[in-house]
C-alpha cells in the first residue's frame, strides 16, 4: 500500500498530508512532482490544499492543466482512488472529475476555524470507517469554499448518494447555523457516481491528533487504508 | 538591457532632493573622491537613508543586551539566531511596514509580511509561524473622532487584515498571533509590525556574507520592475503630509506564490552544498543586497546590470538598482557549480541568472552591458555612512493634580456595566472576527492559536524525522499609551508583559526582538523618548534574561507634524521542553481553586523603579478602564519590579513543567476582572465565583494593571503542590475564587458584589462587539 500526494508550484498542505499519513498513520507515502506523468505506483492519490499556481485566475484552474493531472485522470478513470482537501478539492472540480464549482465564501473573506460536518454516506472508501451520522470536528481554511452546482446536477447528487459530508452545527442539529461558507446543500464534500473520486473542503490532515484539537481527520484516511486493504485481499 | 544613464549632472540640489544633507553629500564626494554620477546618488541615498543606515539611532541601540548563551547570531544578519537545542536553531525577527500600509493598507501589509519571511528563509530556516502587531486610529466615534475618521480607520483596519491574511494564507505559514490596538494618535500612521519565526539545522543556517573571489553572484526570484522605488528613502525616511497619497506608487506590491516557490527553491539549492551566501532584495533592492554581502564579506562584487531580469523596458540603472520589487534574492555560489543552483531554480520556475561575481579591492562596482555605471567602496557605502548623536530633550513635566485623573466610584457600587462596556471595547473585545481570516493552523504546528494561551506557542518537528519533543512560544506587545506617559517604564512594561505571556504559555522566555516605532528622530523630545525606550528595554531584557537579537527601527511615524506615542514592541520568544505541557487561559473543571499569583510578595518586598505612586488614581489613569469608562488618559504607568516579574516568570515555568495547573492567564489589558472573564470565556458551561479582600478603592483591585501577576486555576488535589512551588520561587498565592459549573460570574469585594452577571451575557459583549463595529462603513 502506498500514498501519493501531488505537489504543484504553491501547494502549502502537501507536507501536512505527507506527515498525517508517514508520521501518524505509518503508511509508505511519497510526494509527486506536478510534472510528473509517473505517479510512483501509489495506490491512493492525495491532492493537497494550498494555492496552486497562486490561484490568481480561479482557484484549481491551472493546476488541472499540469501534466500530473493527464495521470490522475487516467488513474481514477481505471478505479483508483483519488481525495482532493481543500485546493484538491477544487482542481477536481476543475478538472471536471467532480461535478460542480467553489464560489467565493458567501462572507467574502478567508475563514480558518473548526467546523463540524456530518457523515451522510459510509459506503464509499473516504468513509468506511465512519458510524453513518457520526459528526467529525475538522478545520476549514479557504476563501472560496461555498459549492455550488445547478439544480440538475444538485438533484443528481442527491439521488445517487454522492454528498458524503455535510456541515453541520456540533450535535448535527441544525444544519444552516453550521454552513460556514454558504455552500448549496451544507455541502462539505462530496464523491463521484462510482465513489472513488471524492473531495472535501475541511482540510483532514489538520485534526490528526489530540495535541492539534482533533483527531477526527484520521476517520477518513483510515477509511482509505482500509479500503486499500480490502482491495489488496479481494486481488489476492 | 538597462538603458545607458541619462546624464544629469548631480547637483547640491538633486543631492538635498534624494534626502542627502550638505554634510551627508560631501561625505559622499570625499569617499569617492569625485562627484557621483545620478545612479551613484541614488545608491548613497537609499543605503544612508534613515530606514537602511539607522544613522539616528545606532548610538543608542549599542546599549542594548544582545548577548547570550543560547545566542547564534545576534543583530546584524537578516534575522537573529538562536539555539533551540537537539541540533536545531530558531530564526526570529520583527519589523515594521508601517508608511506603506497607510499609503496602500493591503500592499502594504502584504509586502510587509513578504519581507520578514524573506528575512527568515534567507537564513536557511523554514518559516513556520507570523506574529503581527497592529495598531490603528479608534474605530468607534467619541469625544475627540469623528464619524469620517473612524470609518477611515475602519477601512485601512480591513485593508491591513485582508493583506496580511492573503500573503500568509497563499505562502502556507500559519498567522498564530499578535496584537490588535487603538489609540488615535495611530489614526494617520498605522503600525504594521509583523514577526517571523522559522527553524533550522544548526550546521546549515546561512548567512550574507559575499566571500571567495571569482565566485559567481546569482539573481534569483521575481523580475525587476519600476516598482518600490525610493520605498525606504522616501517613504520610510520622511514623516507624513497632505500629500502623502501620492506616494502611492512607491508602494511595493506583493505576490505570495512567487515567494512560495522562493521560500522551496532556495532551501533546496541550499541543500546542494552549493551556496556560499544569500541576502533577500529587501529596502533599497540589489543596493542594498550587493553592498551588505560585499561589506560583510570584506570582499567586493561587480554586477551587470543588463543580465538582471527585468518586466519592463527602458529601465535606468539608477531604476534597477533602486527598484524595491518583491520576492527576489541575490547569492554567491560555489565557483563552477552555479548550474546546481540555477538547476534547482528552473525546476520551480523562477528566473535566475549569473549576473556577476564577487571581487577583491571591497568596491562596489555596476555595470551595464559592460560599461561602468557604479563604482562605491562598499564598505564605506554600507559602514561608513553617517551617524548621528542627536540632541535629545525631556518634554516640560506635566503637571497635573487630582482633577486630572480617574474618580472612583463609591465603595460598594455595581461595577457590572462599566465592566460590559470595558468587555467590548475594541482594546479588550475579542479580536477572533479579525484572526479567523488568518490560517492559524497550516503546518500542522499549532498548539495554541491566537486567544488560547497568553503567547502563541507551536511544537517543533524534526525537519528530517518529524519527531516532536519541544514547542516555541512567541509573544508580541507593547503599551504605546504607558510609554507615552512615560517612555521608560513603558518599555520596561512591554518586555515584561511579552516574558510573562511567554511563561504563562508554559514556556521558558529565552531571547527578545524589537520594533521600536518613534515620531521625527528630528525632534529632541522624540529622541529623548526614544533614548529612554533603549534604557527600559536593555534593563527589562537584561533582568529577565531574553537579550535582543535583532529588530528594526521606525522613525519618522508623523503626520502634519504630530507624533505616535513612542511604541516599542517587543516579540519573546520562549522554549517548551515538553510539548504536551502547554498551558492555556481556558478553565477545565468545576470546583477548581482559582489563584492569584504575585511576583510581588511580602516575603520579599517591592523594589519599584518609579516608587509606587501614593495616589491610586494617578497609576489607575493610565489603565484601559480609565480610558474606557472615564474617558481618561493621564497619570503615571503601573510601576514596575522587574525581580518580582522574574520571579512569576520562573514560577509559571516551574508549575508547568510539574504539570500542576489546570489554567494559566496573566493579567494585563482590563486587569484582574478581565483576566477571570477570559478564562471563562474560553471553556465550555463554566463560570467563576471570586472573593477579594483588599484595601483602596474596588474598581483598582477589578481593573488595574500592574504587571508580575498571574490567574491560575489548580485541582483540589494539586492545591499543596502548587502553593509549595510559588512558596519556593518567592510568589505570593492568594486564592481567590472557584471555577464554578454554570452561567454565573460573580466578584466580590470585601463583602459586597461589585460584579454579578453571566457569561453568556458578558460573552456576548465581548465576543461580537468587534464584528459588529467593523461590518459598519
Amino acid at each position: 500500500m502506498k500514498f501519493g500526494v501531488v505537489v504543484f508550484p504553491g501547494s502549502n498542505c502537501d507536507h501536512d498530508a505527507f506527515y498525517a499519513l508517514g508520521n501518524v498513520l505509518q503508511k509508505p507515502v511519497e510526494f509527486i512532482w506536478h510534472q510528473s506523468q509517473d505517479l510512483a505506483n501509489a495506490d491512493a492519490i492525495i491532492l493537497p490544499g494550498g494555492f496552486s499556481y497562486g490561484d490568481y485566475l480561479r482557484t484549481g484552474a491551472i493546476a488541472r492543466f499540469s501534466p500530473v493531472m493527464k495521470s490522475v485522470e487516467k488513474f481514477a478513470n481505471s478505479g483508483g482512488l483519488v481525495l482532493g482537501v481543500c485546493n484538491g478539492f477544487q482542481i477536481l472540480c476543475e478538472a471536471g472529475l467532480l461535478p460542480g464549482a467553489m464560489m467565493r465564501n458567501s462572507a467574502l473573506r478567508f475563514i480558518c476555524r473548526h467546523v463540524y460536518i456530518r457523515v451522510e454516506q459510509t459506503d464509499t472508501p473516504f468513509t468506511n470507517a465512519a458510524a453513518k451520522g457520526q459528526i467529525l470536528k475538522i478545520p476549514i481554511a479557504h476563501s472560496d469554499g461555498n459549492y455550488n452546482c445547478d439544480e440538475a446536477t444538485l438533484a443528481e447528487l442527491e439521488k445517487n448518494r454522492q454528498v458524503i459530508f455535510r456541515y453541520t452545527t456540533p450535535d448535527g442539529a441544525n444544519d444552516d447555523a453550521g454552513n460556514p461558507n454558504g455552500a448549496v446543500h451544507n455541502i462539505a464534500g462530496i464523491c463521484n457516481r462510482v465513489r472513488n473520486v471524492a473531495g472535501l473542503m475541511p482540510h483532514p490532515e489538520r485534526a490528526v491528533e489530540a495535541a492539534l484539537g482533533s483527531t477526527d481527520g484520521l476517520t477518513i484516511f483510515r477509511s482509505l487504508v482500509e479500503a486499500l486493504v480490502g482491495a489488496a485481499k479481494a486481488t489476492a | 538591457m538597462a538603458t545607458a544613464a541619462t546624464e544629469i549632472k548631480v547637483t547640491p540640489e538633486i543631492a538635498a532632493e534624494h534626502g542627502l544633507t550638505a554634510e551627508e553629500y560631501t561625505r559622499v564626494k570625499n569617499i569617492l573622491g569625485r562627484d557621483p554620477n545620478i545612479t551613484e546618488l541614488g545608491i548613497f541615498s537609499v543605503m544612508w537613508s534613515e530606514h537602511c543606515s539607522y544613522k539616528s539611532s545606532k548610538v543608542h541601540l549599542k546599549r542594548l543586551p544582545t548577548r547570550g548563551k543560547l545566542v547564534v547570531q545576534g543583530p546584524g544578519e537578516n534575522a537573529g539566531v538562536v539555539d533551540i537545542g537537539d541540533g536545531l536553531v530558531a530564526a526570529f525577527k520583527i519589523e515594521s511596514h508601517n508608511h506603506p500600509s497607510y499609503v496602500e493598507p493591503f500592499q502594504g501589509a502584504t509586502t510587509g509580511v513578504g519581507g520578514i519571511l524573506r528575512d527568515i528563509f534567507t537564513m536557511g530556516a523554514r518559516p513556520i509561524a507570523v506574529l503581527d502587531s497592529l495598531r490603528f486610529g479608534e474605530i468607534t466615534a467619541g469625544k475627540n473622532t469623528s464619524e469620517e475618521e473612524t470609518a477611515k480607520n475602519r477601512r485601512i483596519l480591513d485593508g491591513v487584515i485582508r493583506g496580511i491574511a492573503n500573503y500568509g494564507n497563499c505562502f502556507g505559514v500559519p498567522t498564530v498571533g499578535g496584537e490588535v490596538c487603538f489609540e488615535p494618535c495611530y489614526s494617520q500612521n498605522p503600525l504594521v509590525n509583523a514577526l517571523a519565526l522559522g527553524i533550522a539545522k544548526k550546521e546549515e543556517i546561512f548567512l550574507a556574507k559575499a566571500k571567495g573571489i571569482g565566485n559567481p553572484v546569482i539573481y534569483v526570484g521575481a523580475k525587476t520592475g519600476r516598482d518600490g522605488i525610493h520605498g525606504a528613502s522616501l517613504l520610510a525616511s520622511a514623516e507624513f503630509t497632505e500629500e502623502s497619497q501620492q506616494k502611492r506608487p512607491n508602494v511595493q506590491v506583493g505576490d505570495p506564490f512567487v515567494e512560495k516557490l522562493l521560500l522551496e527553491a532556495c532551501l533546496e539549492a541550499m541543500q546542494t552544498g552549493a551556496v556560499v551566501a544569500i541576502q533577500d532584495m529587501g529596502a533599497a533592492g540589489l543596493t542594498c543586497s550587493t553592498t551588505e554581502m560585499a561589506s560583510r564579506g570584506g570582499t567586493g562584487i561587480e554586477i551587470d546590470l543588463a543580465k538582471v531580469p527585468q518586466r519592463e523596458t527602458g529601465m535606468t540603472p539608477y531604476e534597477i538598482m533602486l527598484s524595491e520589487s518583491q520576492e527576489r534574492m541575490l547569492l554567491v555560489a560555489e565557483n563552477g557549480r552555479e548550474q546546481e543552483v540555477l538547476a534547482v531554480f528552473k525546476k520551480w520556475g523562477l528566473d535566475a541568472m549569473v549576473v556577476g561575481q564577487v571581487t577583491g579591492g571591497g568596491l562596489m562596482r555596476v555595470k551595464d552591458d559592460g560599461k561602468t555605471v557604479a563604482e562605491i567602496p562598499a564598505h564605506p557605502l554600507a559602514e561608513e555612512g553617517p551617524v548621528y548623536n542627536r540632541p535629545l530633550a525631556a518634554p516640560a513635566p506635566r503637571v497635573e493634580s487630582e482633577k486630572d485623573w480617574f474618580t472612583f466610584a463609591p465603595e460598594g457600587a455595581s461595577l457590572t456595566q462599566n465592566f460590559v462596556k470595558l468587555l467590548s471595547s475594541p482594546a479588550i473585545a475579542s479580536k477572533r472576527w479579525i484572526t479567523e481570516q488568518y490560517d492559524t493552523s497550516v503546518r500542522t504546528n499549532t498548539l495554541a492559536g491566537p486567544g488560547a494561551s497568553d503567547a502563541a506557542v507551536v511544537r517543533i518537528k524534526d525537519p528530517k524525522t518529524g519527531v516532536v519533543k519541544r514547542g516555541m512560544a512567541l509573544a508580541t506587545d507593547g503599551n504605546g499609551r504607558w510609554c507615552q506617559l512615560n517612555p521608560r517604564v513603558g518599555a520596561m512594561h512591554a518586555v515584561a508583559e511579552a516574558a510573562r505571556n511567554v511563561a504563562a504559555s508554559g514556556a521558558r522566555p529565552i531571547a527578545a526582538t524589537n520594533c521600536l516605532n518613534f515620531g521625527s528622530p528630528e525632534k529632541p523630545e522624540v529622541m529623548w523618548q526614544f533614548s529612554q525606550v533603549i534604557d527600559g528595554v536593555g534593563e527589562a531584557c537584561t533582568a529577565l534574561g531574553t537579550p535582543i537579537t535583532g529588530g528594526n527601527v521606525s522613525f519618522y511615524n508623523e503626520t502634519l507634524g504630530k507624533s505616535i506615542y513612542p511604541t516599542p514592541v517587543i516579540g519573546v520568544l520562549g522554549i517548551l521542553d515538553d510539548a504536551s505541557r502547554v498551558l492555556k487561559i481556558a478553565f477545565r473543571e468545576d470546583g477548581d481553586i482559582i489563584l492569584l499569583l504575585d511576583g510581588v510578595a511580602s516575603t520579599v518586598g517591592a523594589r519599584y523603579i518609579v516608587p509606587s505612586s501614593e495616589n491610586a488614581a494617578r497609576e489607575f489613569s493610565s489603565s484601559e478602564y480609565s480610558k474606557t469608562v472615564g474617558g481618561i488618559v493621564a497619570g503615571e504607568p503601573p510601576a514596575i519590579d522587574l525581580s518580582a516579574e522574574k520571579r512569576l516568570i520562573d514560577c509559571l515555568v516551574a508549575l508547568a513543567a510539574e504539570g500542576s495547573l489546570q489554567s494559566a492567564h496573566d493579567l494585563s489589558d482590563g486587569g484582574l476582572a478581565v483576566t477571570l472573564a477570559e478564562s471563562c470565556f474560553a471553556a465550555n458551561g463554566l463560570g467563576a465565583n471570586a472573593k477579594l479582600e483588599k484595601t483602596g478603592p474596588a474598581e483598582a483591585a477589578l481593573f488595574g494593571e500592574r504587571g508580575a501577576r498571574a490567574v491560575v486555576s489548580v485541582t483540589p488535589a494539586h492545591l499543596a503542590r502548587v502553593l509549595n512551588t510559588a512558596r519556593q520561587y518567592q510568589v505570593a498565592a492568594h486564592e481567590i475564587g472557584n471555577v464554578i459549573r454554570g452561567d454565573a460570574f460573580r466578584i466580590q469585594y470585601r463583602g459586597s458584589a461589585v460584579i454579578d452577571s453571566s457569561i453568556p451575557a458578558l460573552r456576548d459583549s465581548w465576543a461580537h462587539s468587534l464584528e459588529r463595529t467593523l461590518k459598519m462603513q
